[in-house]
């Protein structure tokens, strides 16, 4: 039951990005198209799982002081085993996603869970919490993205959805589009949030 | 001449936390006041101008030769918090008061995405070594600049009537997405720029 409870929060109740807003700058750069913003967030997923397994299995043995060295470097391990395994088989994915995937190992959501809860749970209360929040990130990015490419674009994971007469608002998939849309998302969070109080 | 080029290109047209979408996390934590976002601003060039150069001389100088490029990621980041820890024991040592103002955001640095993004790019830019410090100078102070009048609006804002599901983080979000498109403004400069210097 525990078990349903760490793995359902990350879903709705500690929702990444909006209900622990951090890892912004991924959030913000790749959802210029739902499948991109799928793609970073299912990697995000795995090395926050799997930085989460290692973490909470070593969490006896890592010192004290030493804990955040020791997280970042399992982060990078993982980190590079994405790095090299998109460059391999997907490697348009690679490109577009660029800069973004080696800075998976700064992102704040991993180094967070770590710190805050694979270090002090067991094994599988950790692997739990990491799919969660990462499927989570994985819907937040996916329903932003997709936001951006129907209003910047016309098209939906790549089809067109307008008929040839739409113009689009570039506007959405710049910069700008992207800072007003998640500070617009996470506005409607609050709202939903107050109603249910 | 070129550097000219290089540092307005850093500061307004690509900058970094606006047009790049580095270092967000500090930028909408710490703009919340002014005196905050000047203290994080001038850590983050401080920082960004060491850790550019440091991990330039790791990547062309260790991992280049021993053909161990696939271990960039996790070289630049280990490279990156020693020596925030150092930059960190060292001001404490040497230079107290520089110590007090900037202290307390030197832990935060290290997860600061833009220091690394700033590292890495360089590197995938093939900047040469006086190009990469240049570059990361200037893209910390477009941060800083940007973090600066960030800052500047959120203190108003305190004042003003926002709709009550916007406050906070909503709406500095909305806040830097106008500045972006402000900040967008520039685009396309750089090229008339740099015809303008090779002439």
């Amino acid at each position: 039951m525990s078990l349903w409870k760490d793995f359902s929060k990350g879903l709705w109740k500690d929702i990444a990005p909006f209900r622990i807003v951090l890892g912004l700058c991924p959030t913000l750069a790749v959802t210029t198209a739902a499948d991109n913003g799928l793609a970073m967030g299912l990697a995000t997923t795995f090395v926050l799982t799997c930085s989460n397994i290692l973490v909470s299995a070593l969490r006896n043995i890592i010192p004290r002081r030493v804990r955040i060295a020791s997280y970042v470097l399992i982060i990078a391990t993982f980190t590079v085993m994405v790095e090299l395994v998109m460059q391999a088989y997907f490697y348009p994915l690679y490109m577009i996603l660029g800069i973004f995937i080696p800075l998976i190992v700064v992102n704040c959501i991993i180094l967070g869970r770590a710190e805050a809860f694979a270090s002090k749970r067991p094994v599988l209360n950790s692997i739990a919490d990491g799919v969660g929040i990462g499927l989570g990130f994985s819907m937040s990015l996916t329903v932003l993205g997709a936001i951006r490419e129907i209003l910047g674009a016309g098209t939906l994971f790549g089809y067109a959805i307008f008929g040839p007469d739409f113009s689009p608002m570039t506007f959405m998939v710049k910069p700008p589009g992207a800072f007003v849309w998640l500070g617009l998302l996470l506005g409607v969070m609050n709202i939903i949030k107050r109603g249910r109080v | 001449m070129e550097y000219i080029v290089l540092v307005i290109s850093a500061v307004l047209i690509k900058n970094i936390l606006l047009a790049e979408y580095l270092g967000n996390c500090p930028f909408l934590g710490t703009s919340k006041r002014m005196d905050t976002a000047v203290g994080m601003g001038l850590a983050v060039i401080f920082v960004m101008a060491i850790a550019t150069a440091v991990t330039y001389v790791v990547q062309h100088v260790v991992l280049v030769p021993l053909n161990l490029g696939y271990l960039q990621t996790i070289a630049f980041i280990l490279v990156i918090a020693a020596l925030v820890q150092f930059v960190e024991m060292f001001l404490r040592k040497f230079a107290p008061p520089l110590y007090m103002a900037l202290g307390i955001f030197l832990p935060l640095i290290t997860t600061n995405c833009a220091v690394l993004g700033t590292a890495i790019l360089a590197i995938r830019r093939d900047m040469n070594f006086p190009e990469a410090v240049v570059f990361a100078i200037a893209a910390a102070s477009g941060f800083t600049l940007a973090l600066i009048l960030l800052a500047g609006i959120r203190e108003r804002l305190e004042i003003s009537n926002v709709p009550r599901a916007l406050r906070g983080t909503a709406i500095g979000l909305v806040m830097a997405g106008l500045m972006s498109l402000a900040f967008f403004g520039f685009v396309g400069v750089d090229s008339s720029l740099k015809a303008f210097v090779q002439n």
